[in-house]
Formats: structure tokens, C-alpha cells, sequence
């Protein structure tokens, strides 16, 4: 047993008792985010970049755009692809090497969230239809590991991708030449979807949980909707199980609290 | 999702999908357990065009040794697919998508296993996808309860499986593959039917809130059929055992 989970056995008797009083170890109510900081445009260098602090839980996100190949099957539509580097300097239960299956979770349920709310306009990025479109690379790093990255790498992706800012191109298509011009338009977005987890400690269903609370959580549920209440992404995660009435209750509560982070995110820009 | 061919519709103006089923009626399901010899437990389904075969070995010793745990056992899932599973060649091994597959698994599956009887060892659960036909993971799931109970591991329930999905502005149990490429939405969930416990849930797609739970609840019956499935295969295992015993005597 590593030294976390030596402390999550004496931690979940604690956090429990205090659950059965109402209250979270940090004394937050069961639907109170942590206080979340952003900050956009940190990053010179990519074309879109936002840190975000999430309590304890810091996260970087840079978006670069470039030019490549559409998929066969899609040649009028430009790509979105989403990576996760837990680095080993976040956390000490994080080791250097390829992305785990915790960095694919979270990069699969961040990269549904954005695709399947069609939050970025990929129809617009096309350059040459079949030929040649743009690719957006969203790469998640994340910085400090205090309980759900998550939200946190959701809420700095939008946040990143509402302030990038696309280098304009002329494309020749007889010669395939491409020139980038030093003119910039900002990203074509249509929708912001924003991921609500919850931990689930016993029968309490807490949203944003904080690390001591994932380190004793039996499951752990995120849904993402967009301002138009429409869901775009649901998992399910860890081990543990949930009530149709939770699941009902999670819905509500994340279109509910979806709303007051994306006015957060809004105000950052 | 895909680009999606001209002028295709996945419901007719009678209300079937494009395999002549009904929106609530699952594919064909036949399940087998017990079909191989050196695991401990196995089983195989076949679902639509799904193909699908799960074995368990364990519990046993783990290496590497650090692994272990000293209050309980540990699950292990990998869910792998066949190079040959798909239309397109699939590139042997792990991708992203198997990888996060085989963790909501081992998610759905962890909940129903009593691993505090087993401190220090394995239970490692291998599924491979010999035939792919959307649906993978909730068929997979379905034959790895199966191959558990075969290997007599104690469980608090057999977790069954279905998802639910959207596909021309209705929702519909049990998407096949073109219902999933060319659909607004899929599904998947779990579950552990006894004490309505939701083990897994995903959702790939776009719904409005009603349309999602609508899924939701179709795919708990669509899970409780599947269970119904999984139930006659073990029975018929025992009664094939017990007839045996009845021939010897």
C-alpha cells in the first residue's frame, strides 16, 4: 500500500462521519465548487492556452493548430484530437512514461464532451475540402493533482479554445503551396460544454471532489452538458455503483452547476 | 461519428431499423459458458454480429508482487479486439479506446466480486473481441460475468449489460454498426440487476436531458432481458452437469 492509501483508510471513517453530519471535509456543501481561477492567453507560443486553478488542482492546457490531412470518411470536416500528460511533477503517484489509462480516461471523456457538442465549428476549418484541413490539438498538462482533473482539464480547454486564435492561410491548390499569413481569426465555436463530476462516498453525492474525497470515493460520475442543456458526454468512472435516482439527480444538478462554471469561464476571457 | 452515405435512413416509414428490428427488440443473443480448458472459468457470446469470448483465471498470484494488496484481491480486464474483428484491419494490441474499455470494465465488473475474500491475489479477466459489431463492450461485459460464475468466483450479483442509443431523432435499444456510426448517440450501461445497481454508464452522442434518461431506462431493460439470457446459459450448464452425474449412476 502506498502512503496514500494507508491515510485513505483512516480518511474515509473521517470524512464519512462529517458526511453523516452534512458537512465535507472542507466544509463546502455537497454542490459548492472549489473557488476556480483562469487565466487565458499564458502561453505565447500556442495558439490558444488557459491555466486553471481548481482548489488545489492546477492544469495547463495549450491548443496548437495546424494543417494536415481531414479523415477519409470526414473530408469536409477539420480534426480535434485530445491528449492528457500526467506529469510526474503533479503528483506523487504519477510516473513518467506513455499515458496510463487514467490520462486516456480523462482525455476520452474531455475530447467527447467538446466533440460531441460540436463545441468547435470543425466544418469551418477546412481549407481544401478532402485535401487539407486544420488540426486542433488539445493537449491537457496537468500541473497539480488535487482531486478532479476532470472538470478542471474541461473548464481549461474551453477556456483555451475560446481564446485561440487561428494564423490565416493561403493555399494554392494547383501547386499545394501553403503560406501562413501573420492574420489571425479566433477559433469558430459554436457551444461550451462543461464536465460535472461527482464522487459518490456511501449514499452522499458530492460534486467536485476534492483528492481526499477521491482517495475514499466508491464511484465517481461526470456528465457534460452545454448551454443549451443538451448532455454530450456521461461516464461513469472507478469502481462503485449508482441509483437510477442518482443518475437522475446528477443530470439535474450538472446542467445546474454546468451553468455557473461556464459564466465563470465566460467572465475569464 | 461518420459521414453518412446519402439518403440513408436507419428507421423505415413502418418503424423498422435497417435489420428489420423493432426500436425496443435487441439483436439474436446466444450464450455459452464453460468452452475452454485451461481457464477457470470462460464464456462465449454472440450477439447480432458480435463474437465474443471472455475467460477468468484466478484468483492467483500476482506478479509483479507489488501489486498486491494485503486487505483484498485485485481485478484485472483487458478487453482486447482480433486484427480481423473489424472491416478495416484493427493493428494488434492496445489502442486508446481499449485501453479506457478495459478500465470501465474492470469498473462495472469490480462492484459485483467479493475481492476482501481474497487478499494478495488476481482475478484476471481477458476478453477478446473475435467479431465486432458495435455493442462490444456491453456484450464483453455480459460474457465476463458469465465466465465468473463459471470459475465459481463469490459475487454479489451477475452484471448484465445493454446500451440504449439515438438514431433518426428516436431512441432505440441495442444499436448495431451502422446504427452507431451513422446515430446521434449511444448508451451503454450496466448493471447489477437484483438491488438496480448502475455499474457502468457512457454516452457518446448529443441528448437533451429527457432523451437521456429515456436511454438510460431502455438500456436497464435491455440489461434485465440480457440477464435473463445469462441466467439460462449457467442453468444449462448445471442441468448438463446433473444430467451426467444421473447417466453414471
Amino acid at each position: 500500500m502506498s502512503d496514500q492509501e494507508v491515510m485513505a483508510s483512516i480518511m474515509r471513517d473521517h470524512i464519512m462521519n462529517l458526511l453523516r453530519e452534512g458537512k465535507r471535509i472542507d466544509g463546502r456543501g455537497f454542490e459548492d465548487y472549489r473557488e476556480i481561477e483562469i487565466k487565458t492567453n499564458v502561453i505565447e507560443k500556442a495558439e490558444g492556452s488557459a491555466w486553471v486553478k481548481l482548489g488545489d488542482t492546477q492544469v495547463l492546457v495549450g491548443i496548437k493548430v495546424d494543417v494536415g490531412e481531414p479523415f477519409p470518411d470526414l473530408p469536409e470536416s477539420g480534426v480535434m484530437t485530445t491528449n492528457v500528460e500526467l506529469v510526474p511533477l503533479a503528483s506523487p503517484t504519477f510516473e513518467p512514461g506513455p499515458p496510463d489509462e487514467n490520462a486516456i480516461e480523462l482525455a476520452r471523456v474531455v475530447d467527447r464532451g467538446i466533440r460531441e457538442s460540436h463545441a468547435i465549428d470543425l466544418e469551418k476549418l477546412v481549407i481544401s475540402p478532402g485535401k487539407l484541413v486544420r488540426v486542433v490539438f488539445i493537449d491537457v498538462h496537468v500541473l497539480d493533482h488535487g482531486g478532479n482533473l476532470l472538470d478542471a482539464s474541461g473548464i481549461a480547454a474551453m477556456a483555451a479554445l475560446m481564446t485561440t486564435k487561428v494564423p490565416r492561410v493561403e493555399y494554392n491548390e494547383e501547386t499545394g503551396e501553403l503560406t501562413k499569413l501573420d492574420e489571425y481569426d479566433p477559433l469558430p465555436i459554436n457551444h461550451i460544454p462543461v464536465p460535472v463530476t461527482f464522487a459518490k462516498i456511501g449514499t452522499a453525492m458530492l460534486v467536485d471532489p476534492s483528492l481526499d474525497e477521491e482517495m475514499v470515493m466508491d464511484g465517481r460520475l461526470t456528465i457534460t452538458t452545454d448551454e443549451t442543456g443538451h448532455v454530450s458526454a456521461a461516464q461513469k468512472g472507478e469502481s462503485g455503483s449508482f441509483k437510477l435516482e442518482e443518475v437522475m439527480y446528477a443530470l439535474d444538478t450538472a446542467v445546474e452547476k454546468g451553468n455557473y462554471v461556464r459564466e465563470i469561464i465566460k467572465r475569464s476571457l | 461519428m461518420m459521414g453518412r452515405p446519402e439518403g440513408l435512413k436507419l428507421i423505415d416509414e413502418n418503424g423498422r431499423r435497417i435489420d428489420g428490428r423493432k426500436k425496443y427488440e435487441l439483436r439474436p443473443i446466444s450464450m455459452e459458458v464453460n468452452v475452454l480448458k485451461n481457464a477457470d472459468g470462460s464464456a462465449y457470446v454472440e450477439w447480432g454480429k458480435n463474437k465474443i469470448l471472455a475467460a477468468v483465471y484466478g484468483p492467483r498470484e500476482i506478479h509483479p508482487k507489488h501489486l498486491q494488496r494485503p486487505d483484498r484481491g485485485i481485478l484485472r480486464v483487458r478487453y482486447n479486439m482480433a486484427p480481423f474483428s473489424v472491416e478495416d484491419r484493427k493493428k494488434p494490441g492496445p489502442d486508446r479506446r481499449s485501453v479506457e474499455i478495459s478500465k470501465v470494465i474492470r469498473g462495472a465488473l469490480e462492484p459485483a466480486l467479493i475481492l476482501e475474500m481474497f487478499p494478495r491475489t488476481a482475478v484476471d479477466i481477458f476478453i477478446e473481441v473475435l467479431q465486432a459489431d458495435a455493442g462490444t463492450r456491453v456484450a464483453g461485459i455480459a460474457a465476463a460475468s458469465l465466465a465468473l460464475a463459471d470459475a465459481g468466483i463469490p459475487m454479489r450479483d451477475i452484471v448484465s449489460a445493454c446500451a440504449a442509443g439515438k438514431i433518426d431523432g428516436e431512441i432505440v435499444l441495442d444499436l448495431n454498426k451502422d446504427e452507431d456510426n451513422y446515430g446521434e448517440a449511444d448508451v451503454p450501461l450496466a448493471i447489477m440487476p437484483m438491488k438496480n445497481d448502475i455499474t457502468l454508464l457512457q454516452m457518446d452522442g448529443y441528448l437533451t436531458r429527457e432523451e437521456f434518461m429515456e436511454a438510460v431506462r431502455l438500456a436497464i431493460k435491455g440489461a434485465k432481458a440480457v440477464y435473463q439470457k445469462q441466467r439460462e446459459a449457467l442453468k444449462r450448464k448445471y442441468l448438463a452437469v446433473a444430467e451426467e452425474v444421473a447417466g453414471n449412476e
